[in-house]
């Protein structure tokens, strides 16, 4: 039966993500063929592995076409069916997707046909296209439409305005069939409707799509273009409208900021007027369809920008901006036509891959990030095939005449009219230089000075301003840890050991609004950015002022003040309010503070301020400052995200709200959370104005040790670089986009509350409202100005526990008492100890301490009850690398988990082979999980085969979305060894995986671990936020074993306080979540549900158990048993208990002991039974999902829990009595299909005796992870080390697959003729990749693609040859391996740590970003080098060195041997004349290491020691 | 927080202090200051725990961590505010207290704690010296009046505070002095009175009032008091010395601890020179706790020929069992500034019979003891006597002294023998609250303080009908020990 898709329980529809492969062949001189159409169906199922299935493996997530309109099929159909198609052009086609029900459809019909025939157009006919339902899964033909077209004739019409007439009456058509409510089950849907396109699409595998639609073999069904996508959905709700392609687009990839982007052409709605629609389009709204995916609603924006006059290109420069601000190669006009065009739209920011076609022209662009892959391939015959992968289609190397790659940013583009390519420069050239917009910028577009100076208000001091800071919240902690700290460095301060204070809603200490709000990050289906080392994609620049009209482009559109950032100074915001009266620009001041205390006063206070907001842009203010400057005895502030939201969402309603811009001049703002909030409800610009007026008190008590106006700008700064971070944890990269894009999910606010003032933010747990929130403005302002003493700041207790601050799970009590009764391993303190951490009566914490069993069924004897020792099966460790932990403290766990069955996690920074033996004594220090994070330090193939699982972290529950980063000093010969880096070398961890941009990159990824590994369960560890379910369901789909969902409690590592405390939700509502979207999409029994985050005692075990989990990690405890006393200094080196430090002296202090750890589990699985034998289960087994046993709590006492309904959490799955609710057999992902097979058979021998072979095979794209199983064989079967060099030799012909020669090991060499796509020499462990060209091709090598992006990511040894130009992110975190290649695309060398590169060709830019190790050397014929190069980290020198000299030559000639490389012979044939022109790239940190160790080969004098300390004294 | 690595960098050192042979020559204090640049690397050790054991160690709640920040960035003025945020009389706990604080200290895990209770009296010393310690007299008063019993820290506390609030507050003392324990219990040599007088002289002119010589149940019925004071704070503290129920213990030479010191006290405060009870004798003290202490170093300024202290229980350990972990406070063997200042110690030894002769004590005899599972076990054969000319009892107390009490208000008492009383210090009789030893039975200064401070809320709150501002030291997360 069909279900309908919507809001249950914790599922939210709109968290849906979906990605996919996507492509096109077209034909440049626009003749119309057969075989286009062929061929893109053969690339479409050529890429089959990037799509998806879910529980029914017949039903895919949607695969379709889109072609021109193929006239002489539809001639002969219509001929047929006894009416007369007209010419070319003069009829358009709407492919229908109808409710099968007669009636309903028969309405459906009859309206579309009157709103032809309103719209003056002639109707021709209907025509039934024929399919195959015998084809589809249940689950697709369960709810497969009716499929109709109805042809409609241009009547009256001039041919221009054809297509808009048709996209009108599609519009008007969809809105009357929605009004009219015939269409309940939400099947009518208009797939194309177009005179040029048509679009055959569905629920489909990429391979049925054919034999479910016969008209695509009809061979009359031609086409000169053909666009492609199958797609990868997260989940499985089975929907056939939103297949792929839509009207104009098609799209691989995710919109980050489709919320934003979709308020805007809200907010923007009525300044939007076009005269090809007649003036103002009101009647075609909604223009962006809600609840359609992010692809549909970018489509949608197109078609308008299109259909409303612009190019196709032209609008999707508009829509998908290049990288400009930071670009000073751009050619001026270019960089002006983008500034301009930011005043008229926000960029739709986000990893994407987009083709697109309006039936003439035909192309596709990347992001400014260039996160998604695009090969083309152009044919001596004039065609064109484009596609995520290289090798779909297969092309005769002598036919190649051109093949390239989709470049960040870059456009390519056919025009099939013109007959030609027509190259970026060229369309960007035509379309930058239309109008004069540098011009019309240098005359509308103000700046700072532009505006006069004025005097910021004298600044609050003493009294006066404690009293300011206490009125708005502000805590001691405020101005000692965050505000000091702030303007003292210019950084955010950082913490570690996650954190165990209340939730907002929970907490008694009237915390601030914001608290109540937390921030959403990218994992898994988007990439997070990492806003430092990428920075020149990343812009904080502000344009305040009135919109313009999108389809407009006339001068005063761009009227605006243009502020280098958001954050504004109280100096600069006086010189905005001065502005008033002065004609330019006409601010306004709103008051928003308020006398509280009464029911209903913060309510009307906020109408107030509205009315007065609307009443202000009525009289044409065109800037609005919301301000509780006016604060006093009487009045307390609105809170500032209150008031601001409400202002914004109630122009927005009004449809005014694009004739200003808002500003924040607020008190309340004190971190960087704040800011982000306020900018993510619609803010342009925000003056936090006490925070300055603080800093400056603390300049002028001397607290800090910096001038005052250089604490403003560090203070300024830490707010950008925060912001920054917060914005890229998203993956979106301009402030312009991240304004009003509400990326934010709340706890505990109601509904009535979210729909009037923060539409759009999920908060799936009903609560308080502006009453409640009065009752809290109240008690913050009373600690102001009530109460007396106020020059001892008010006690925060949010980042350490303090008795009179807040509440911390994590107390005095609890660690005492758990150290002390896992020592004693006494059961009576161990029951005590829970006693104290479970307590919530005293106090709320946790959103688990609101609920309780539901113990009514009869409880059963405890001996009856599973014994411990099987229940310790279930527990796991955190992930804590060796190097954030010491040694000691990393094996005493790894030997405890081993001792009981349990498992420890490595974490990511590698694992001492030495590990991989067992003791004497028979204890194991080896970690069972091996963890796969985004930096891969020390991820071999030997590390890889020495695990149970392999866990791929995509989040961490202490920084989701955010790299990290160990500083040199930290790393010790040891550590360095493990990750196979320098000592002393700084290591970075990039925030995203650079192999998972999307979830068919996940499913690659997945793939490639289980090659090496076949026997280890791949899993996947997410952290809980609004949607998390549906990126488990995807991680499901995409092959994995078992997922992870980390709570925002947990998290032992360092990092940003903002992100241990804002970042992330409890896992209570992750993990509910997850259950419910697995188990209902059916994939549940598939895959093992672990859950971690702030896991303490054997209640929240068995809580967790009830909804869903089925392993429990536990880190923070465990730590504590070992010692640990929550210092949380773990980033500072100098844990005094010897945990987490790598300082010798501290790390001797270390006491920790397995057998505490041991007893610490045996103790909570004993706990576990107890409660089980409670609730009358034999099994664990029994009481995994059966959240029938939970209930909340009767009346709790605290007045905003008591309002929180928590219902949402521990409701049944939409889903059958009988669907699984657990796991039956974690799957394993399907390698079947591996080319290693047969490497393996004939490498047979090879392994059992070492005795060399060489093999020669065919090799295709769907060939993924070449060498891999192969490798993981060898290493498992000889050992670490390998083979002998060149003992196998493999042979291969065409285009390899992805993650080619991923984790190759020593002795494997792979020879590729042909080409190859992502991710080749991933991980690489020894072996040798060669990839060369053909020796039929035509096409000249050094300037053509030959391997994909992301090449040797994380490579720790071995070498790589590629004849040939490689893609994005060459040699990205490369820790060891020597290659040679012809040219790199952007971001090469990013993040590597060791090895060498040499590059014989032309680079990208942004080379070496993040490079701290390791040595590149590039070919510079022009010159030009320098400018592409970031030089943050590197210094640019000649080659002089003699030895380095015969290094670089040495790898040239190894590369001229293997690959016959045209360019290596003619530099090595002229060495002396070019050697002058390589470029040696250093990292300055490792020349720096170099050169210590060189000069400590030297003896000399020990250094000074510090004091050693711990005795008596006297 | 401390300096990053400061507890890396520098080792633990205490005050110094008077040399042994000068200081037994007169009774004032021997603990000398710290030079300023010493406390502020002692502060410095300070590693700004994210769970500041010290300040759950500490009964008032100190906020030790910020005082610490303040001392090592020479933030003086700020440690002070930080300090009297939680903290009436520093200057008293900065002397007397035994610094369970110290006992908690992260840094005692494995190494030497933070000098915190020193770094206190650092502070408060230089506020007084500095004129930050000025009376706060509050800016309005409530009408409503309250009757402290006790001018001990307790009644002391709870009089500060509630001052501070705004009510009208009489201090009733039976004795002729101001100070309770702290001036008659406390030899001048760790306290001397000055600093007392010091206090007092402030509260005075922050208001409150002080009548000496009120003996309530005696000079006036308890109903009196109470029917005029809209509350009554008792802080009688709890100085009813335990007994030594042996045959002998009505000969002349047997002295209870409590006697004997405020005799001692009340002669130094006049100027009385240094002989006394002692001099001259064979003096054994029985008890090795702090009053024990007492008088040991009260004993041997007397000029005693001889002192020993002798403790019933076996030595205590070295170093923490495994049963009292940190942070709970150490049962260890420890030596107290007295005990290094001469005598001798025996622990083990009970005492089973006092000799006299003409009435006088001349012998205690006694047998030796050892812990066998929580039980002491006497070993006949090893029975001793011992010579002694003074036996002083400092056996502890048993509560306070309520005859009166019971018999004129009604008042109910705990199974200890202390004042009965509610979360809300709130005794049974509506209005009367106690605070201090009279509830708790005999213990810390800090919690005398600490409960002054608490009761000084909750007695505001029921004068006053809403929830009181007065600060409170704070959500308590035990972890056992003392």
């Amino acid at each position: 039966m069909h279900r309908v898709v919507s809001r249950s329980a914790l599922y939210e529809p709109s968290t849906e993500k979906d990605s996919c492969g996507v492509g096109f062949v077209a034909h440049i001189k626009g003749q119309r063929s057969r075989g286009i159409v062929e061929q893109a169906l053969e690339v479409l199922l050529r890429m089959k592995h990037r799509a998806a299935t879910g529980a029914d493996p017949l039903t895919g997530d949607g695969a379709g076409i889109l072609t021109q309109v193929p006239e002489r099929f539809f001639a002969r159909e219509g001929q047929r069916l006894g009416f007369t198609i007209p010419a070319r052009g003069a009829f358009g086609v709407a492919q229908m997707f109808l409710p099968t029900d007669s009636f309903a459809r028969s309405e459906c019909e009859r309206m579309l046909v009157e709103v032809v025939e309103q719209e003056g157009q002639r109707v021709i006919g209907w025509r039934d296209v024929p399919v195959d339902p015998s084809v589809l899964g249940h689950v697709a033909r369960g709810v497969l439409p009716t499929m109709r077209q109805l042809f409609i004739a241009r009547r009256r019409t001039v041919p221009s305005a054809f297509e808009r007439k048709l996209f009108i009456i599609r519009k008007l058509a969809e809105n009357r069939v929605r009004a009219s409510g015939v269409d309940g089950d939400g099947r009518f849907h208009i797939a194309s409707c177009s005179a040029e396109t048509i679009i055959y699409k569905g629920l489909l595998l990429p391979a049925s799509l054919p034999g479910f639609y016969a008209d695509l073999r009809d061979p009359l069904f031609e086409s000169a273009i053909a666009v492609v996508h199958s797609r990868f959905s997260t989940n499985t709700f089975p929907t056939w409208d939103l297949a792929q392609p839509f009207r104009f687009i098609a799209h691989n990839g995710e919109i980050n900021t489709v919320q934003g982007n979709r308020n805007s052409m809200q907010a923007r709605r009525t300044l939007l007027q076009s005269a090809k629609f007649g003036g103002g389009l009101e009647r075609l709204a909604p223009i962006i369809v809600p609840g359609k995916s992010d692809s549909a609603q970018f489509d949608n924006m197109l078609e308008l920008l299109v259909l409303g006059g612009r190019s196709l290109p032209n609008a999707m420069m508009l829509m998908i901006p290049e990288a400009w601000e930071r670009n000073p190669q751009m050619d001026d006009a270019r960089r002006a036509f983008y500034q301009y065009s930011s005043s008229l739209m926000e960029p739709w920011d986000g990893p994407a891959a987009i083709t697109f076609t309006d039936g003439r022209l035909v192309g596709a662009t990347l992001d400014r990030n260039g996160l998604r892959p695009a090969r083309y391939v152009i044919t001596e015959d004039d065609r064109v095939i484009l596609a995520s992968e290289a090798g779909v289609i297969d092309v005769p190397p002598a036919q190649v005449k051109r093949k390239g790659r989709l470049q960040p940013g870059r456009m390519f583009l056919v025009d099939t009219d013109e007959g030609r390519i027509v190259e970026d420069d060229e369309v960007k050239k035509e379309i930058t230089t239309r109008w004069p917009y540098r011009k019309w910028l240098d005359r509308n577009v103000f700046t700072w000075d532009d505006v006069p100076a004025a005097p910021a208000p004298t600044a609050l001091v003493a009294e006066d301003l404690a009293r300011g800071q206490r009125a708005f919240g502000w805590t001691d902690e405020d101005l000692r840890i965050v505000v000091g700290p702030m303007a003292e460095t210019g950084k955010e301060p950082t913490g570690s050991m996650g954190t165990d204070t209340p939730l907002a809603v929970l907490s008694d200490r009237a915390p601030s609004l914001f608290d109540y709000f937390h921030q959403l990050f990218a994992q898994v289906t988007n990439p997070p950015i990492d806003p430092i080392r990428e920075s020149l994609v990343m812009s904080l620049a502000v344009g305040l002022g009135p919109d313009g009209n999108t389809f407009e482009e006339t001068p005063e559109q761009c009227a605006k003040l243009t502020l280098p950032g958001p954050v504004l100074t109280n100096h600069q915001l006086a010189r905005i309010k001065a502005l008033a009266g002065k004609g330019d620009f006409d601010p306004r001041v709103l008051d928003a503070t308020y006398e509280p205390g009464t029911a209903g006063a913060l309510d009307r206070a906020v109408e107030d301020l509205c009315e007065a907001a609307v009443k202000a842009v009525d009289e044409g203010h065109d800037i609005l400052i919301v301000s509780d400057r006016n604060v006093d005895a009487r009045r307390a502030p609105i809170p500032a995200l209150l008031g601001l939201s409400a202002v914004h969402q109630r122009l927005v309603r009004d449809g005014i709200r694009r004739h200003t811009g808002l500003v924040v001049e607020t008190g309340e703002v004190r971190e960087v959370h704040h800011v982000a909030l306020l900018i993510g409800y619609g803010a342009a610009a925000v003056n936090p104005w006490l925070c300055f007026d603080s800093v400056k008190e603390l300049v002028d008590r001397k607290e800090l040790p910096v001038e005052l106006e250089q604490a403003e700008k560090n203070l300024v700064h830490a707010f950008d670089e925060g912001l920054l971070k917060v914005m890229s944890k998203m993956g979106i990269s301009t402030v312009q986009s991240y304004r009003g894009a509400q990326i934010f999910e709340c706890v505990g606010l109601n509904r009535e509350l979210i729909d009037r003032h923060f539409s759009g933010t999920p908060s799936r747990l009903q609560g308080i409202g502006l009453d409640d929130l009065d009752r809290e403005v109240v008690q913050r302002h009373a600690r102001g100005f009530v109460e007396e003493d106020v020059v001892v700041p008010f006690t925060g207790g949010q980042y350490q526990w303090r008795r009179r601050g807040e509440l911390h799970k994590w107390n005095p009590g609890t660690i005492a008492a758990l150290q002390h009764a896992s020592r004693s391993n006494d059961s009576k303190t161990f029951a005590k100890y829970e006693l104290l951490a479970d307590n919530e009566a005293d106090g709320l914490v946790t959103l688990r301490g609101l609920l309780e069993f539901d113990t009514s069924s009869p409880a059963i004897p405890i001996d009856q009850v599973e014994p411990a020792a099987s229940l310790a099966k279930r527990f796991v460790t955190g992930a804590m690398s060796f190097g954030s932990i010491s040694a000691e403290a990393h094996e005493t766990l790894a030997i405890a988990m081993n001792r009981i069955g349990g498992r420890s996690n490595s974490g990511e920074g590698g694992e001492e082979p030495r590990r991989f033996t067992k003791d004497a004594n028979g204890d194991f220090r080896r970690s069972a999980i091996k963890q796969v994070a985004s930096a891969r330090f020390g991820v071999t193939t030997e590390y890889l085969v020495n695990a149970d699982e392999l866990q791929i972290k995509v989040a961490q529950g202490a920084k989701p979305g955010e790299g990290g980063q160990l500083p040199g000093h930290k790393v010790d010969e040891r550590i360095a060894k493990v990750r196979w880096s320098t000592p002393g070398v700084t290591l970075i961890s990039p925030p995203p995986h650079h192999d998972i941009y999307s979830i068919e990159d996940l499913a690659q990824l997945i793939y490639d671990l289980q090659s090496v590994n076949r026997d280890a369960r791949v899993s996947v560890k997410l952290v809980s936020e609004v949607g998390v379910g549906t990126i488990a369901a995807g991680v499901a789909k995409a092959g994995a074993g078992g997922v992870t969902i980390s709570g925002f409690e947990g998290g032992t590592g360092a990092s940003p306080l903002s992100s241990i405390k804002r970042a992330g939700l409890p896992w209570e509502l992750g993990l509910a979540e997850a259950q419910q979207v697995l188990v209902q999409n059916g994939l549940r029994d598939r895959i093992r549900l672990q859950v971690d985050g702030g896991f303490r005692t054997s209640r929240d075990i068995v809580l967790a158990g009830l909804l869903g989990a089925e392993e429990f990690g536990v880190a923070t405890a465990a730590l504590i048993v070992e010692g640990c006393v929550m210092l949380r200094k773990c980033h500072l080196n100098t844990c005094s208990v010897g945990i987490a430090t790598q300082d010798p002296k501290l790390r001797a202090q270390f006491t920790g002991d397995p057998q505490h750890v041991v007893n610490f589990f045996m103790l909570l699985a004993e706990g576990v039974r107890r409660h089980m034998a409670a609730l009358g289960f034999r099994t664990f087994d029994q009481v995994v999902g059966r959240v029938d046993k939970l209930k909340a709590k009767s009346n709790v006492p605290h007045w905003k829990a008591a309002k929180l309904d928590l219902s949402p959490i521990f409701s049944l799955p939409n889903a059958p009595e009988n669907a699984p609710r657990r796991c039956s057999t974690a799957q394993k992902k399907d390698v079947s299909d591996s080319l290693d097979h047969q490497l393996l058979d004939a490498a047979k021998r090879t392994l059992e005796n070492g005795s060399p072979v060489t093999i020669a095979l065919p090799v295709t794209n769907a060939h993924r992870a070449v060498g891999a199983m192969l490798s993981g064989e060898i290493i498992k079967k000889l050992g670490g080390q390998g083979l002998p060099d060149d003992t196998v030799r493999i042979k291969l012909q065409g285009a390899a697959g992805q993650s080619f020669g991923a984790f190759l090991v020593n002795g494997v060499t792979l020879e590729l003729e042909g080409e190859a796509n992502d991710y080749v020499g991933k991980g690489l462990s020894g072996g040798r990749i060669i990839v060369r060209p053909p020796t039929t091709s035509r096409f000249v090598p050094e300037e053509n693609v030959i391997v994909g992006n992301t090449v040797l990511y994380g490579a720790t040894a071995g070498e790589a040859y590629f004849a040939g130009v490689a893609g994005e992110r060459f040699a990205v975190r490369n820790s060891g391996a020597k290659c040679v290649v012809e040219g790199v695309g952007d971001h090469a060398c990013e993040y590597m740590t060791g090895g060498v590169v040499v590059v014989l060709g032309t680079t990208g830019r942004n080379f070496a970003a993040g490079m701290s190790g390791g040595t590149a050397y590039v070919f510079d014929r022009n010159r030009t080098f320098r400018e592409r190069c970031n030089l943050e980290m590197v210094e640019l020198e000649s080659l002089v060195d003699e030895s380095e000299i015969w290094l670089v030559y040495g790898l040239i000639e190894n590369h001229l041997r293997f690959t016959g490389s045209a360019q290596a012979r003619r530099i090595l044939d002229n060495w002396e004349h070019l050697v002058g022109s390589f470029v040696k790239v250093m990292p300055t940190d490792y020349k720096r290491v170099l050169q210590a160790r060189r000069a400590q080969l030297r003896p000399r004098p020990s250094p000074p020691r510090l004091r050693a300390v711990g005795g008596r004294e006297g | 927080m401390g300096k990053t690595t400061g507890f890396l960098e520098w080792n633990r050192e205490g005050a110094p202090k008077r040399e042994k042979k000068e200081r037994l020559h007169d009774a004032r204090e021997f603990v000398l200051p710290l030079v300023p640049e010493q406390s502020k690397k002692q502060a410095g050790r300070c590693m700004d725990c994210g769970v500041p054991f010290c300040q759950q160690g500490c009964p008032l709640g100190n906020p030790i961590p910020d005082f610490n920040e303040h001392v090592w960035k020479g933030r003086w003025r700020e440690a002070y505010l930080a300090l009297t945020s939680t903290n009436n009389f520093p200057e008293f706990t900065g002397r007397l207290c035994p610094a369970p604080c110290e006992a908690a200290c992260v840094l005692s895990v494995n190494q030497d704690p933070v000098t915190i209770e020193q770094i206190e009296k650092e502070i408060s010393e230089r506020a007084f010296a500095e004129g930050w310690v000025t009376p706060k007299v509050p800016t309005y008063r409530t009408g409503k009046t309250v009757a402290i019993v006790g001018s001990g820290p307790a009644g002391l506390a709870a009089a500060a505070q509630l001052n501070h609030a705004g009510h009208t507050i009489t201090v009733y003392e039976k004795d002729e002095t101001i100070g309770g324990l702290l001036r008659l219990g406390i030899p001048d040599f760790k306290l001397e009175k000055r600093v007392i007088d010091r206090r007092v002289k402030l509260l005075e002119t922050e208001g409150v009032t002080f009548k000496t010589g009120v003996e309530p149940g005696k000079t006036i019925t308890w109903n009196e008091l109470k029917s005029t004071h809209d509350a009554v704070v008792l802080g009688i503290g709890a100085r009813v010395g335990r007994e030594l129920a042996l045959p002998g213990r009505e000969l002349n030479g047997v002295l209870q601890a409590m006697d004997y010191l405020e005799t001692a006290n009340r002669r130094v405060e006049k100027g009385g020179g240094l002989e006394g009870a002692a001099t001259g004798k064979r003096v054994v003290v029985l008890g090795g706790g702090d009053t024990g202490s007492d008088c040991l170093g009260t004993a041997l300024r007397e000029g005693a020929t001889s002192v020993s202290q002798i403790e019933l229980m076996p030595v205590p350990p070295n170093a923490r069992s495994s049963g009292n972990p940190w942070p709970q406070w150490p049962l260890i063997f420890r030596t107290s500034s007295s005990q290094e200042e001469g005598g001798l110690r025996s622990f083990g030894f009970m005492t089973k019979k006092l000799i006299g002769d003409g009435g006088a004590l001349v012998a205690i005899e006694g047998v030796e003891v050892t812990l066998e599972d929580g039980k002491l076990v006497e070993h006949p054969q090893s029975t001793r006597r011992i010579e002694v000319d003074l036996l002083i009892l400092a056996l502890g107390f048993t509560g306070p002294e309520t005859s009166t009490l019971s018999t004129q208000l009604g008042l109910e008492l705990d199974g200890r023998g202390n004042v009965k009383v509610d979360s809300t210090f709130a005794t049974n009789v509506p209005g009367v609250f106690a605070a201090g030893d009279a509830m708790r039975g005999a213990s810390l200064i800090v919690w005398a303080i600490s409960d002054g401070r608490e009761a000084a809320r909750t007695v505001d709150t029921f004068l006053m009908g809403q929830p009181s501002l007065l600060p409170t030291r704070g959500r308590d997360t035990p972890f056992g020990g003392r």
